[in-house]
């Protein structure tokens, strides 16, 4: 009876877990700027891999029927894309919201208005300081805050809403009040303080853009007081600075639960940096629908719901708050995917990542390794 | 407490958009960043926020679609409109000038 007592043996189907509600679609990994904390992978997609328009569309059509409510045009950058008015119009069609993540440099006024015809509902603009120099050093591209004023002018004069994106980090952190600021003077309705997440070329990078303690705590006394001043004025969301932290961030408000994301090539991931794990089995949406992959794909139901975790997880309070943390940061620096993440206050390596993070801070001036396209070493 | 001119028309802003969420079976509020669930007395106003109704006739025709009394309705859909103006979620277009009494 050994063949029946297998299956019986094995734990219930889960059940199906619910409808994403936001899917971040990054359309190409070209950009014009180089900025060394890009959430996109160090190993990049060309051009010639990437999903041609009909793929996307047909991608867009079943996230719709999936339950995704909002949709993240972003990349690289996305207007690199010339058939970007289609996807929003087809987007708009199938009723998916759609915003816009633009880095806002080489974007025309004629440009943004046929995507604005085209019912972009929300332009998401990222600006790398609050002034020229800073801005220009940290996208290594010579003019780009001025464009970006501009393109913020023009959205707004086409009466789209607007949120300033700025990623902080030790070159930029004292800048926090002029980013606020920048936001007010641009009419944006909402701003984005991110203190920048260490992955792919942040983590390369995390000698050159590692605050220091000092720093990540008077940031956050700027943004708490400047959001009760500015209250019904201007939204301030912040992602916070873990490696500081008490609690890690609820990474995604858990691995595959709200949100998916799909990569120039057809990936689908759970979170950017999700390739960084070793062994995740990623189907890609050539060979797969995305209700099957959001349902079925290994990568997905990996580390889902709360049966992966270790029992320092799994017997805390804070587990469908926190889910865990984030599995690539415990990838990054425990080694190991499934373990607690090293920013929580429980986990063995939390005295070791605040030492990093220190012993980093500490390390002064530093050159940024540029985002760009690395040829593989296959040489071995 | 009447804070707004019911004489104006209230539209959704540009970048918020009410739907039927089919996969949840519910209404949504799309906005920047954001899903919002509003209830289903929320959900009645919503649908009647169209850019071209007064609130005065959104006041009318709700009383009458749920039988209700129209002071009350009158004291819910201000106190909602207003709520959501100030979140700019909704925007308010004066049809005449000459009713902005304060």
């Amino acid at each position: 009876m050994n063949v029946v007592a297998q299956p019986l043996a094995q734990p219930l189907a889960r059940p199906a877990p619910p409808a994403p509600y936001g899917m971040l679609a990054e359309l190409t990994h070209r950009c014009p700027l180089q900025c060394p904390y890009c959430s996109n992978p160090v190993d990049l997609d060309r051009r010639t891999v990437e999903l041609d328009t009909q793929t996307w569309l047909r991608v867009f059509s079943e996230a719709a029927k999936l339950g995704v409510l909002q949709v993240h045009l972003s990349g690289g950058e996305p207007t690199a894309r010339r058939d970007l008015e289609s996807m929003i119009r087809h987007c708009v069609e199938v009723g998916l919201y759609t915003n816009l993540i633009t880095a806002g440099v080489g974007v025309t006024p004629e440009r943004l208005a046929a995507i604005s015809d085209a019912g972009v509902d929300h332009v998401q603009l990222s600006f790398q300081g609050a002034s020229v120099e800073v801005t220009d050093k940290v996208s290594n591209f010579r003019g780009a805050h001025e464009r970006k004023l501009a393109v913020a002018r023009e959205v707004r004069r086409l009466g789209l809403p607007l949120t300033i994106n700025s990623v902080v980090h030790r070159a930029n952190i004292h800048q926090i009040p002029d980013f606020i600021q920048l936001a007010l003077e641009l009419g944006a309705g909402r701003i984005e303080i991110a203190h920048s997440q260490y992955y792919g070329w942040a983590l390369r990078n995390r000698g050159a853009l590692m605050p220091t303690r000092d720093q990540v705590f008077w940031a956050l006394d700027v943004v708490e007081e400047a959001r009760a001043r500015l209250k019904g004025q201007l939204t301030i969301d912040a992602v916070v600075p873990d490696y500081y932290a008490k609690y890690p961030k609820p990474c995604m408000n858990g691995w595959g639960r709200q949100s998916l994301n799909v990569t120039p090539s057809g990936k689908v991931l759970p979170c950017h940096a999700a390739e960084t794990i070793p062994g995740l089995d990623f189907w890609n949406v050539r060979e797969h629908g995305l209700s099957d992959i959001w349902l079925n794909a290994p990568s997905f139901n990996a580390f889902r719901g709360t049966d992966w975790m270790p029992d320092l997880c799994k017997s805390c309070e804070r587990k469908e708050k926190d889910w865990g943390g984030c599995r690539c940061q415990a990838m990054a620096i425990a080694g190991d995917a499934a373990a607690t993440d090293p920013a929580c206050h429980k986990s063995p390596l939390h005295a070791h990542l605040l030492a990093l993070a220190e012993a980093d801070a500490a390390g002064g001036e530093v050159a940024y390794d540029y985002r760009r396209y690395v040829v593989p070493d296959r040489a071995n | 407490m009447t804070a707004l001119v019911t004489s104006a028309i209230p539209r959704l802003a540009r970048g918020v958009r009410l739907r039927h969420d089919e996969a949840r079976g519910q209404w949504v509020l799309l906005a920047p960043e954001r899903v919002l669930n509003p209830d289903p007395v929320a959900v009645e106003i919503l649908k009647k926020v169209d850019g071209v109704r007064s609130i005065d006739i959104i006041i009318d025709e709700l009383a009458s679609a749920f039988t209700v009394d129209r002071e009350r309705v009158a004291t819910d859909v201000d106190a909602f409109l207003a709520g959501l103006k100030e979140k700019g979620i909704v925007t308010l277009a004066a049809v005449t000038v000459g009713d902005a009494a304060s």
